[in-house]
């Protein structure tokens, strides 16, 4: 009897992310909900500039990979003209948050009926560290080393928030990895914004707090503690636009 | 040809392109190329195609990555600031190897620069409009007709060779009327390409669209293998005109706009008995070499009559090796050099005084 296996929307490559990085936990719970509605064959997916540029070859769907905050952009255009199909950028802070913010929030207003899925960790990482949009005030990075200053460097960016006062998105929601049962909380939300994509609903944005062992400086279980200790703070989790609901 | 009408040059852009199957226009507004998208907004609706109004010109561009990724072909259009925001997404379309049509309506510049027409993007086009080795297709109207003809010809040798394609249209040429017969309906384009991202359909292993190869072996390979691809367009893909070159001393090179001023000053100079005669090129790139190489064994001098500081005078002594003096007759920042302009420098390098 099979218990637990691979995802088939994942392929047999191996992760390059670092140990304790939650992009693999993320990317297995994508695939699992593109698995469970049965879209994988007609999904294409936008892979970002950062630690998830090589995303394209992790997921077994089509996949694109776009120039650096571009992401929701490629996607219009992949949905405009392929509007059966189901289309998903993945997006870490930098990419999404500061150069393609002018992109995300734009999409989001159009209510391009695509899933996004935004990966907040606070820093950036395949660059080795350097201060996010996101990043917590007195956060200490490469390009912050007295801590994120608010009077020179200014203050983090809540998106979903930002995001929640436009008129278009359908749903807005803010979930984490950090311990089980966030996973399976991160999971039900990743799952229904894709089904509204499904049912022609529109918008909908999945932002997943995450940790970042290696340029946070700390060991993979005290990032997950930082992302409660640190992080909710800042970015509270739940929805903040369910036009259902 | 289906009908002749009276069209703006952008207008018959944007028309041919849709009668040449193009079905997603994504563009920013932006003076003196606006018509293309007033046109495309009014008509793309109708025809059950795209229309967006992107919220910047790199958004643009990254739309039409998107739709050329799916195997469709996509097209933006601009003015000279607008094409420098491009630039980021015209590499990656390149180093993606994605066919998608650039219009270019040249404006003054360099920075905001000024609002009428100019071709001073001729180094921005030709040297490949972005980061890395490089080139895309590049189309130079000189008549309304052209406007369409070779926004026809731009998307479909785009799609045939898989690349971007720019029509380097002066502002002149986007605003001036003219008759023209637009072509017949056609698409060429295809349902069948393997390479696009359309879907597995869990039918064939998943296909990746990038830019990115982080081996230097691979990524070396793959410069060779685009540039291969631009020796064969090279050879088979140059467009030139030539006018009243078979008993031609001095031979003018010019396009767009200064192509048509220089054909009154030539026909004025041959009444005073004066030996000039016209190549014009119509692709800037790839560049009519040969063509001018040829010539440069029959002709005394060349006269490059250019709407920028003579950035294609560089282009003309590459290709004649500097057989020949090639000088220059330019005016920049939106004014248009007159007939006599061209006239006096034809005049002076016929009276052996190369100081033009």
């Amino acid at each position: 009897m099979i218990v637990f296996e691979k995802p088939h929307a994942l392929t047999d490559t191996v992760l390059h992310y670092c140990p304790g990085c939650t992009h693999g936990i993320v990317h297995r719970l994508v695939a699992e909900a593109i698995d469970e509605l049965g879209i994988e064959g007609k999904t294409v997916g936008i892979a970002p500039v950062g630690c998830s540029v090589l995303a394209y070859n992790y997921f077994n769907c089509d996949m694109i990979e776009a120039a650096h905050g571009r992401a929701p952009a490629v996607a219009t255009g992949v949905k405009r003209a392929l509007p059966d199909n189901i289309v998903f950028a993945y997006q870490g802070d930098g990419d999404l948050a500061s150069i393609g913010m002018c992109e995300t929030v734009s999409t989001a207003a159009r209510g391009e009926n695509i899933t996004v899925i935004f990966i907040n960790n606070a820093i950036y990482g395949m660059t080795g560290g350097q201060m996010a949009p996101t990043s917590l005030i007195g956060q200490v990075t490469q390009t912050s080393p007295y801590g994120r200053d608010p009077k020179t460097q200014g203050y983090p960016i809540r998106v979903c928030e930002l995001l929640a006062t436009l008129d278009a998105p359908q749903y807005l929601e803010r979930v984490t990895v950090n311990n089980v049962k966030n996973v399976r909380n991160a999971k039900r939300a990743i799952k229904k914004a894709f089904q509204n994509q499904i049912d022609g609903k529109g918008f909908s944005f999945i932002e997943v707090l995450s940790a970042c062992p290696t340029n946070w400086g700390m060991t993979p279980q005290k990032a997950l503690q930082w992302i409660d200790e640190a992080m909710i703070p800042q970015y509270p989790l739940g929805v903040f636009r369910d036009k259902e609901a | 040809m289906s009908e002749t009408v009276l069209m703006k040059g952008n207008e018959a852009i944007a028309e041919a392109a849709i009668l040449a199957g193009c079905r997603h226009y994504f563009g920013y507004p932006i003076t003196p190329q606006t018509e293309v998208a007033a046109y495309m907004a009014k008509k793309m609706p109708k025809i059950g195609g795209t229309f967006l109004q992107a919220e910047s010109e790199i958004a643009a561009i990254n739309m039409v990555y998107g739709v050329a990724s799916t195997g469709h072909p996509a097209m933006t259009s601009s003015s000279s600031p607008g094409i420098s925001l491009k630039a980021e997404g015209i590499s990656y379309l390149a180093g993606a190897d994605l066919p998608a049509l650039i219009i270019n309506v040249q404006r003054g510049g360099p920075g905001l620069g000024g609002i009428q027409p100019s071709q001073s993007d001729y180094f921005l086009a030709t040297r490949g409009p972005g980061h890395g080795d490089f080139h895309v297709l590049v189309f130079a109207p000189s008549s309304v007709q052209e406007m369409a003809d070779l926004t026809g010809r731009a998307l479909h040798l785009a799609w045939k060779y898989r690349m971007p394609a720019m029509l380097l249209a002066d502002g002149t040429m986007g605003q001036m009327m003219e008759p023209v017969n637009l072509p017949e309906p056609s698409n060429a384009f295809g349902d069948d390409n393997p390479w696009a991202a359309t879907g597995t359909e869990m039918k064939r292993p998943h296909n990746i669209i990038t830019s990115l190869d982080l081996s230097p072996e691979n990524l070396e390979k793959q410069n060779f293998e685009r540039f291969e691809r631009y020796k064969k367009i090279e050879e088979s893909e140059c467009l030139w005109e030539e006018y009243m070159m078979d008993d031609a001393e001095i031979c003018i090179v010019a396009c767009g706009i200064t192509a048509r001023v220089s054909r009154n000053a030539i026909v004025e100079a041959r009444k005073q008995g004066i030996k000039v005669g016209m190549l014009r090129p119509i692709t800037l790139w790839p560049f009519p070499k040969k063509a001018l190489a040829a010539a440069a064994d029959k002709v005394n001098a060349f006269l490059c009559v250019e709407m920028n500081m003579g950035q294609m005078k560089e282009d003309v002594e590459l290709a004649i090796r500097c057989k020949k003096p090639v000088e220059l007759c330019s005016r920049v920042g939106g004014m248009i050099p007159t007939p006599d302009e061209v006239l006096e420098h034809i005049r002076q390098i016929a009276e052996g005084g190369n100081k033009a």
